[in-house]
């Protein structure tokens, strides 16, 4: 057992109250599991992922706890959390692109973060340039700036500077989302070779692409409205999803060979509901088109099958 | 980077010529005429006033048509000559800058660094401490909102005129003459002091206020968190945003340098302090205008150096300057 959530709240304090982004969400990622998070933009995924490395200041742990090979993380406490970060928790950020410092050479950069932590650079660089390697980057970006780098070449080197020293968790944040189609697709393999090669333990991908977990995510989290909606492995979430949100949102993905021209792309009538005052009961029921009266009490997250599952009163 | 800096060279020798030419037309648009000011100093008989005008018109090539007045301007700027005062009639104008440039240096060199410098430092440390920031900060707003005349007449007023611990104003004692003695030194150390501070002062809350608003922009700057979830300790994180923040006040610092050949005109003119500033305000009473354009010359180009080297510098400390020209896209 790599990873376990449990119960964590998480909330933005506003002038007008805390936002809940995340609320009460449990799940567990498993020794060298790669979980994919999914959702619509402010379902609380990238709070979740982010709340695992860099509680912001702006955000505050409300309650639950998350255990990381069986050792708490001290998630609220910010010095004592750097004890974990980039040595046991990591964070590929969304701003990739603007993640190095511009006025730093990246070699220099890096040797300064690293020798911040108490390591010396001479005893991880032939580590880091066999790595940087091995994802396709001359050795000598060491020696450039930011801004020589291409997109995605600033993306492999983040990437190679957050796993450096073999995390056990790699939170990935919207990392393809700022990336043309094929580098995605270079980038969701990295993903899969940093597990398969051992450099990290399990590993997050936040992302609102469900394409992009279909090829590299062994389980799917489905949230909605900051809560946890449907957890399965992903072939299941993608085959035979059980929470009506999960199904509109498989329904919305543009199929091969359809012409949507004479075939209209779904999507899910409406908007989520605000988390200053979320409605009592099932938070989807608004949009769904299954809601009846049963929903008008908060559904539990109910394990239907092994390894599957699922909060919904209509699923079961 | 041959081609960046003659292409940059070019545009300053452009805007030197424009800059020069507007600088000789503009005294010869204000009205009233000089001449006769000059004139108006001595008792004179109507007839004898006539002849004096009409020579010192030819002396002063007043009378020739303006485009000739204008080569005449060029060629003579040329030859490092800038023409005859009215004001301080006859030093040559070259002269009487050269008299106030010292006083202004003294003046503006060490209170433009001097508060650059403090400034920086200190709203940096506000940027990260609560305590400091909520006193510094409005402070530094009331300081730099200060008009210099205000706070100079303040200063004058309560350590001058009340006090009595400073002279209240000259660039030294009138009692003395210029020798290189304690006494004569300490005079000038003393007419010093106050304008100093008035320049600082105001300088300083400029200063301050621009470095912490940067340094708060810079950690929140994406690097920054970067650099926070890699575990990496604030002090590292707060000196690469010291460092980055630090780009924007150097251009600000060399741009108020070039600046400081022009003076500080109110402050020297509430303290009577012999600077370029209370220069400029003799030549526009006694409608002086070969002092005004040897000055106005003087700040262009003070200006355009100082500009040049703003461009040298931030190709040396910033990077993405530096990259932009290999590439050939600047």
């Amino acid at each position: 057992m790599s990873l376990d959530v449990q119960n964590l709240v998480v909330a933005y304090r506003t002038l007008r109250g805390d936002v809940r982004a995340v609320d009460d969400v449990s799940f567990s990622v498993a020794d060298g599991e790669i979980m994919g998070l999914a959702g619509e933009s402010g379902c609380g995924k990238s709070t979740l992922g982010n709340s695992l490395v860099r509680l912001d200041r702006t955000m505050r742990c409300l309650g639950g706890r998350a255990l990381l090979d069986g050792t708490e993380l001290p998630l609220s406490d910010w010095d004592a959390m750097d004890d974990f970060r980039f040595k046991k928790v990591s964070l590929v950020p969304q701003y990739s692109m603007s993640a190095l410092n511009p006025t730093r050479r990246i070699g220099k950069m890096i040797s300064e973060v690293v020798r911040s932590r108490k390591i010396r650079y001479k005893d991880v660089l032939p580590e880091l340039e066999r790595r940087l390697r091995l994802v396709g980057l001359p050795t000598d970006v060491l020696a450039k700036y930011p801004i020589e780098l291409s997109g995605g070449m600033k993306q492999r080197v983040v990437m190679v500077l957050t796993t450096l020293l073999d995390p056990s968790l790699l939170v990935a944040d919207e990392v393809t989302s700022a990336l043309d189609v094929s580098t995605q697709r270079a980038v969701g393999g990295m993903l899969v070779e940093l597990r398969d090669m051992g450099i990290v333990t399990s590993t997050i991908v936040i992302t609102h692409d469900l394409s992009v977990l279909v090829q590299v995510a062994d389980s799917v989290v489905v949230m909605y409205a900051g809560k946890l909606v449907e957890r399965a492995p992903t072939a299941t979430v993608v085959d035979a999803p059980r929470h009506p949100y999960t199904k509109l949102l498989i329904a919305s993905l543009p199929e091969v060979g359809v012409r949507y021209a004479e075939h209209v792309l779904a999507g899910i009538p409406g908007h989520p509901p605000s988390l200053l005052d979320p409605p009592k009961g099932c938070r989807f029921a608004d949009r769904c088109p299954l809601a009846s009266a049963e929903c008008a009490v908060e559904p539990p997250l109910v394990e239907l099958e092994s390894g599957h599952f699922v909060a919904c009163w209509k699923a079961s | 980077m041959r081609r960046y800096f003659a292409r940059k060279l070019l545009t300053y020798f452009l805007t030197f010529f424009v800059a020069v030419t507007l600088d000789w037309g503009i005294p010869r648009l204000m009205p009233g005429d000089p001449i006769a000011g000059l004139l108006s100093k001595f008792q004179l008989q109507p007839s004898s006033y006539a002849v004096l005008h009409s020579s010192y018109t030819r002396a002063f090539n007043l009378g020739e048509p303006l485009w000739r007045q204008y080569l005449d301007f060029w060629r003579a700027l040329l030859h490092g000559s800038l023409g005859t005062s009215i004001y301080a009639y006859p030093d040559p104008v070259t002269t009487v800058i050269r008299h106030a440039v010292v006083f202004t240096l003294a003046l503006l060199l060490p209170a433009t660094v001097l508060s650059y410098l403090a400034g920086n430092k200190v709203g940096a440390i506000a940027a990260r401490r609560k305590l400091l920031d909520d006193t510094v900060l409005p402070f530094s707003y009331v300081l730099t909102a200060t008009p210099y005349q205000w706070l100079a007449l303040l200063l004058a007023f309560v350590l001058a005129s009340v006090a009595h611990v400073f002279p209240i104003s000259g660039g030294f004692s009138y009692s003395l003459v210029p020798t290189l003695s304690w006494a004569f030194l300490w005079s000038l150390l003393t007419h010093w002091f106050l304008p100093f501070v008035t320049l600082f002062l105001v300088g300083f809350g400029g200063w301050a206020i621009g470095m912490r608003n940067l340094i708060i922009y810079e950690l929140d700057a994406d690097y920054a968190h970067f650099l926070e979830s890699l575990g990496a300790p604030r002090r590292l994180v707060r000196k690469y945003a010291y460092k980055n923040a630090r780009l924007p006040q150097l251009t600000g610092l060399a741009l108020s340098l070039g600046t400081i050949v022009g003076g500080a005109v109110v402050t020297e003119i509430v303290f009577n302090y012999p600077g370029i500033g209370w220069l400029v305000l003799q030549a526009i009473n006694s409608e002086d205008f070969f002092l005004l354009q040897g000055i106005f010359l003087f700040i262009i180009v003070g200006v355009l150096l100082a500009n040049f080297v703003v461009d040298v510098v931030y190709v040396l400390v910033d990077p993405r300057t530096r990259i932009g020209l290999q590439e050939g896209t600047r």
